[in-house]
């Protein structure tokens, strides 16, 4: 079995690394409920900052914006995700596969930068208004690859025989579909559709390029915030979107924890 | 439906929609870093028009120029950002490895019942917003950020300087290659270390011999994962680099947003991208065939 010293290794390393991972987003929410405005002297415990947030109106209108963006473009790339993972796993020949695969796991390591001028360029291009849409329509095209992936990861290891068994019992094509793959695929096709949203509610650099006027995401608005210096104020923003995403991973990982028990 | 239309529409769907959102984009990007500036300019107009006829084409033909590259050829300034965000890439992705190896191979020897809760610990910072985290670095880092006040005495000077972006490169990127490794890892057949010690082989020689090379999968993934979004990195260096940390990703903004410059920003995400091809077909590559041998 493992000796004591490669133990005490792995212990170190997990410990270390997670130190690591951990303690910038630690110091980030203790300093949130500082009272004082210095960021790095400790004033006392304070919920100012929080309760300053509710008035301001441009960050509610941009977390609203991009909540509504982040919703639309996950279900989109849902959606050309999970075909683009049937099309890769059921059919190993038909034209211009090669070019296929290419364009379903490109853009998920493609910079940013080039995604976000490319997109912008096309949509000037064809002279569509800058905005909601094109905000949605960008990121749905840089999420589904990430869909795509999750979901076939799932359809590889998936027993083709149940689809042909509910076939021969007369199901049809839809109906084997609905009641047989889907089923069976769906807690990928979930987790592929968090992971789209959350890409999502992160973007800054493609929702920079591809937006217009009165559509600013709420990572633009803390990024012009930001470039002007720490305050305790996007502390506390920081805080309360960290806590939104802890609480939504515990629960969808304990709701797919429960349909697997279950299943 | 059809047996046949169901194919179709599986195939074609998603198929369309990444040929018009992600490679026709490719050839505006190209047209437009051949273009004046001053054709390009916003309103620009399109260079080229599917109603004009191949006379208009040539003449149009004629106006297009490598002017664009020339001036990237020219100045300093961008090969630098170049060669400055291949060299944080390269650096940063090899502390990735050295802290994300010992990670994920503790994770995968961890006891069963700790692993799920190990990789959910791995995933959660990265759910959190990725301009929140390398926000905190700046209150770590800055002259008088939380590091310099343990450090009393001793202050360092790392804010605003290419350490500060490699930090923030590896702390951002880290679950992206502690996943793929741990992945390798966790599959690894262990019999074949017991084997190794039985027939008297030292850890250190097992893990050099064993387990290396069957986490290459892994380690090449990961390295990817993590080697090409760095190259093209805007935010880490904006934040936490100085006014002289050049990246590319960061000069394609800028000449983007400040100078409004599209040619000359189209002229450098084309050699972005021309440098990137290849480390980008190689992940894809491999991506496809760790995916399609239905591991």
């Amino acid at each position: 079995m493992m000796s004591p010293r490669s133990r005490y290794l792995d212990a170190t390393a997990l410990t270390l690394g997670f130190a690591f991972l951990y303690l910038p987003i630690v110091i980030l929410v203790i300093f949130s409920f500082n009272a004082s405005q210095l960021v790095t002297v400790w004033g006392g415990f304070s919920t100012r900052w929080y309760a300053g947030l509710w008035q301001n109106r441009q960050l509610m209108d941009a977390a609203w914006m991009t909540l509504k963006v982040a919703t639309l473009s996950a279900l989109l790339a849902t959606v050309i995700g999970t075909l683009a993972a049937l099309a890769l796993t059921r059919y190993a020949r038909f034209r211009g596969r090669t070019l296929f695969s290419g364009l379903v796991y490109a853009p998920i390591v493609m910079p940013e930068v080039i995604t976000g001028l490319s997109l912008l360029l096309l949509f000037v291009s064809l002279g569509l208004e800058r905005g909601f849409w094109t905000v949605t329509v960008a990121h749905a095209t840089f999420t589904c690859g990430f869909v795509a992936v999750v979901v076939q990861s799932r359809l590889v290891t998936f027993d083709r025989s149940l689809e042909e068994a509910a076939a021969d019992l007369g199901a049809k094509p839809w109906q084997v579909f609905t009641h047989v793959t889907l089923p069976i695929i769906a807690p990928a096709v979930i987790a592929g559709f968090l992971l789209a949203f959350t890409l999502s509610l992160d973007d800054l650099v493609i929702a920079s390029f591809t937006t217009g006027p009165g559509a600013t995401t709420l990572p633009m608005r803390v990024y012009s915030q930001v470039r002007l210096g720490v305050t305790p104020e996007i502390n506390a923003i920081s805080t309360l979107m960290i806590a939104a995403v802890t609480v939504l991973v515990i629960a969808a990982s304990l709701a797919t924890k429960r349909g697997a028990a279950r299943g | 439906m059809s047996e046949r239309a169901t194919r179709r529409t599986i195939i074609l769907v998603p198929y369309l929609w990444l040929a018009l959102f992600f490679l026709v984009p490719f050839a505006i990007v190209a047209k437009m870093s051949l273009s004046q500036v001053a054709t390009a300019i916003p309103p620009y107009t399109p260079v080229f028009g599917l109603e004009d006829g191949p006379a208009v084409w040539l003449a149009k033909a004629r106006e297009l120029s490598l002017d664009n590259y020339a001036v990237l050829a020219g100045d300093r300034l961008y090969i630098d950002a170049f060669l400055s965000s291949l060299r944080i890439a390269l650096i940063g992705t090899a502390i990735l490895l050295l802290i994300g190896y010992p990670m994920a191979h503790a994770m995968a020897r961890a006891p069963e019942r700790w692993r799920a809760v190990l990789v959910m610990a791995v995933i959660l910072p990265f759910w959190t917003s990725f301009l929140i985290r390398v926000y905190a670095w700046i209150g770590i880092l800055k002259p008088e950020g939380l590091l310099n006040e343990l450090l009393i005495g001793a202050p360092l000077a790392i804010a605003n300087t290419e350490t500060a972006v490699i930090i923030g490169v590896v702390y951002s990127y880290l679950p992206f290659m502690v996943l793929p490794l741990y992945a390798a890892l966790e599959r690894m057949d262990r019999t074949l270390l017991e084997a190794a010690a039985d027939l008297g082989c030292p850890p250190w020689l097992a893990f050099w011999r064993i387990t290396v090379p069957l986490s290459l999968p892994g380690i090449v993934a990961g390295c990817f994962l993590c080697f090409i979004p760095i190259t093209g990195e805007v935010v880490i260096p904006d934040l936490l680099g100085g006014s002289d940390t050049l990246m590319i990703g960061k000069t394609l903004w800028t000449e983007f947003f400040s100078n409004r410059d599209w040619p000359v920003a189209s002229a450098v995400a084309v050699v972005l991208l021309v440098i990137l091809v290849g480390p980008i077909m190689v992940y894809q590559r491999h991506q496809g065939r760790q995916l399609e041998a239905g591991r």
